[in-house]
């Protein structure tokens, strides 16, 4: 018998730094066992987002229960039933790597009989089994990512949250704690709850929410929200952007758009398209792109902004709120 | 919310796989005394695995008050000679040499706190099911415990200076030691607290710190000091502890009663001598104090 409880469950959660609205009222609903994925822009909300779920910040309003327990009213039953990876390392880099591991278990009470079993699981899970002894301050960034990764399994969580897992690291250390990550989504009772600004990681989730502003703006698998954009997109380079768009109206009834210096617009088949308008458009085409849709459309789609623009327009009071 | 009645976590359907199985063991000891006082543990421990790897503090920690007794107590000598009653100044200067080696270290391994703070290694506490208090416990026992055993290291010293090693009074001064580095450390956790800077936590240790030392009775007799200078040292907690580590030394030295009445003048409250008991009560209730002012601090931090 699966309980069906979700593993996360938020109702209108909200927070506010004096006048600012970081996340601004938003509901999930996780499921025990899925990978779950927070994409936004930095500063849209999302680490806010993880700090009021892990009991690290009081939500200024809604309401939130993780593996079944309120944030504010259990905390203490919240934290350990989670796991936990921050963007910022938080191991002490004067301790070995069992060490660390030690510390971790003696605060989350895991009973002394298994703790020598665990440390060899979740050690050997994330490749560092010989580097047990070492000083962690002597470990590369990727190294500590996954120690960090061990150490939140260690307690053997319900709910893991990763907040940005792989931020700042080489793309080989990226697709290594990738895999690291689809090795435990086969174990289908723990739950992922992972934020990301990397389009071409939340692909890996089973549904995804993208926000931004503090909104959660949609929320579905990555098929299902790629399928929302629906067609294939095309990207034209003309010498008259202005009369291409009126061509395209005239001969296609398609509306284009101007998005960063190309004509852009979606239809169902773009390879057969392409031929098309090499006869029918009367005008320079000095080049042509035609693209799948991936997230990174389908949040434009939904924000009318790609997310590193998304990210360069962020005000500066993100800053701010990310220092606290 | 339907949710949010449950009350016991989900999935102790014992079907598992190994590496992410819940024992229900783990997640049934969350809370409770047992979890804070294996907390307290752990991060006391933390302290001293610390402290053992770092040698370069240890040593410099001992350079300290190696100068103060041997340079700047030497050189003081043929100085002071003259009024000691024939009691090396030295051995005059010992107690107040232990306990700024107690001083200094306590207050730095408080530092810590801001430390880890600054490094991260602080969250790794603060989202433990464990409360804040015995977070900030730990770190008070332990930075007691790390500059007690730094005072051993100088304890080593006394023969040096004509403190003899009697075991009945080392075990004194271990123990008023250890009673001060607890009320040290308490005073540095209470600082530190709520700082997010390593720097400005040292520019308030280096702003607090010497006064403290200064006006503590560490390197004269309290006795014979200008009235408004005498009222400062009353209300420095240092002075409390120092007074009765040099009663121990001259209880186990052979001085003569003209040495006693210089140096070993004690403190006074309006000409009343307060006994040794009272002095260390004094220095265990201002650590107490300090200690859950630093724990009020602590959780009204973030």
């Amino acid at each position: 018998m699966v309980d069906k409880t979700p593993a996360v469950l938020t109702r209108g959660l909200a927070k506010r730094y004096g006048d600012i609205e970081a996340v601004r009222g938003i509901d999930i609903e996780v499921e025990p066992g899925e990978t779950f994925g927070f994409l936004g822009p930095n500063g849209a909300g999302k680490s806010t987002t993880i700090k009021m779920l892990c009991t690290l910040s009081a939500p200024t309003g809604g309401s939130a229960s993780v593996a079944g327990y309120d944030v504010i009213s259990q905390r203490d039953q919240v934290r350990g039933s989670i796991g936990l990876v921050f963007q910022d390392t938080t191991l002490d880099g004067y301790l070995s790597a069992e060490q660390n591991l030690r510390f971790h278990a003696e605060l989350y009470g895991v009973p002394r009989g298994e703790l020598e079993t665990r440390m060899r699981d979740v050690l050997d899970m994330v490749g560092l089994a010989d580097r047990r002894r070492s000083l962690v301050r002597t470990f590369s960034g990727g190294m500590k990512r996954r120690l960090e990764i061990a150490r939140g399994l260690l307690h053997s969580p319900r709910v893991l949250f990763l907040d940005e897992p792989t931020i700042g690291l080489d793309p080989q250390t990226r697709s290594s704690i990738w895999a690291y990550i689809a090795e435990l989504k086969r174990h289908d009772d723990i739950t992922i709850f992972l934020t990301t600004h990397y389009m071409d990681e939340a692909e890996y989730c089973d549904r995804i929410a993208i926000i931004d502003d503090g909104r959660i703006i949609v929320t579905d698998t990555p098929e299902a929200l790629k399928a929302t954009v629906g067609a294939d997109q095309i990207r034209l380079r003309t010498p008259d952007d202005a009369a291409a768009i009126a061509q395209l109206r005239q001969h296609f009834g398609i509306e284009a758009q101007l998005r960063e210096g190309a004509v852009t617009f979606s239809v169902p088949r773009g390879e057969q398209f392409v031929p098309r308008l090499f006869t029918e458009l009367d005008m320079v085409i000095e080049s042509v792109n035609v693209s799948r849709p991936s997230l990174d459309d389908v949040f434009m789609s939904y924000t009318g902004n790609t997310i590193r623009d998304a990210e360069s327009s962020s005000p500066d009071w993100m800053a701010m709120v990310a220092r606290r | 919310m339907s949710s949010r009645q449950t009350s016991s976590p989900v999935g102790a359907d014992g079907s598992m796989p190994p590496l992410v199985a819940a024992p229900a063991a783990v997640h049934g000891g969350h809370g409770g005394i047992a979890a804070d006082l294996r907390a307290i543990k752990v991060v006391w421990s933390r302290e001293l695995i610390r402290f053992s790897r770092d040698r370069t503090r240890i040593v410099t920690a001992l350079l300290q008050p190696a100068l103060f007794l041997f340079v700047l107590g030497t050189g003081l000598s043929s100085l002071a000679n003259a009024s000691t009653g024939g009691v090396d100044l030295r051995t005059f200067m010992f107690p107040g040499a232990l306990g700024m080696t107690v001083l200094f270290t306590a207050v730095f391994s408080a530092g810590s706190i801001v430390w880890d703070r600054e490094f991260g290694f602080l969250r790794e506490m603060l989202v433990a099911p464990v409360s804040r208090t015995s977070i900030v416990l730990g770190k008070c026992f332990g930075g007691a415990t790390v500059s007690t055993l730094q005072g051993l290291l100088v304890l080593a010293l006394a023969g040096l200076v004509g403190v003899p090693y009697s075991p009945a009074l080392l075990l004194i001064l271990v123990a008023e030691c250890a009673l001060l580095a607890f009320a040290l450390t308490a005073f540095g956790v209470m600082v530190a607290a709520r700082m997010e800077q390593f720097q400005s936590f040292m520019a308030v240790v280096q702003a607090v710190v010497f006064p403290l030392f200064f006006l503590s009775g560490a390197l004269y007799p309290l006795r014979g000091l200008p009235t408004w200078l005498q009222v400062i040292t009353q209300f420095n907690p240092l002075t409390y502890a120092i007074d009765p580590m040099r009663r121990a030394v001259f209880d186990h030295i052979d001085a003569s009663p003209v040495a006693r009445e210089a140096l070993n003048t004690g403190v006074h409250w309006w000409g009343w001598r307060v006994p040794t008991l009272l002095e260390l009560a004094v220095v265990a209730c201002a650590g107490v104090g300090m200690m859950l002012l630093a724990v009020a601090n602590f959780r009204r931090a973030e």
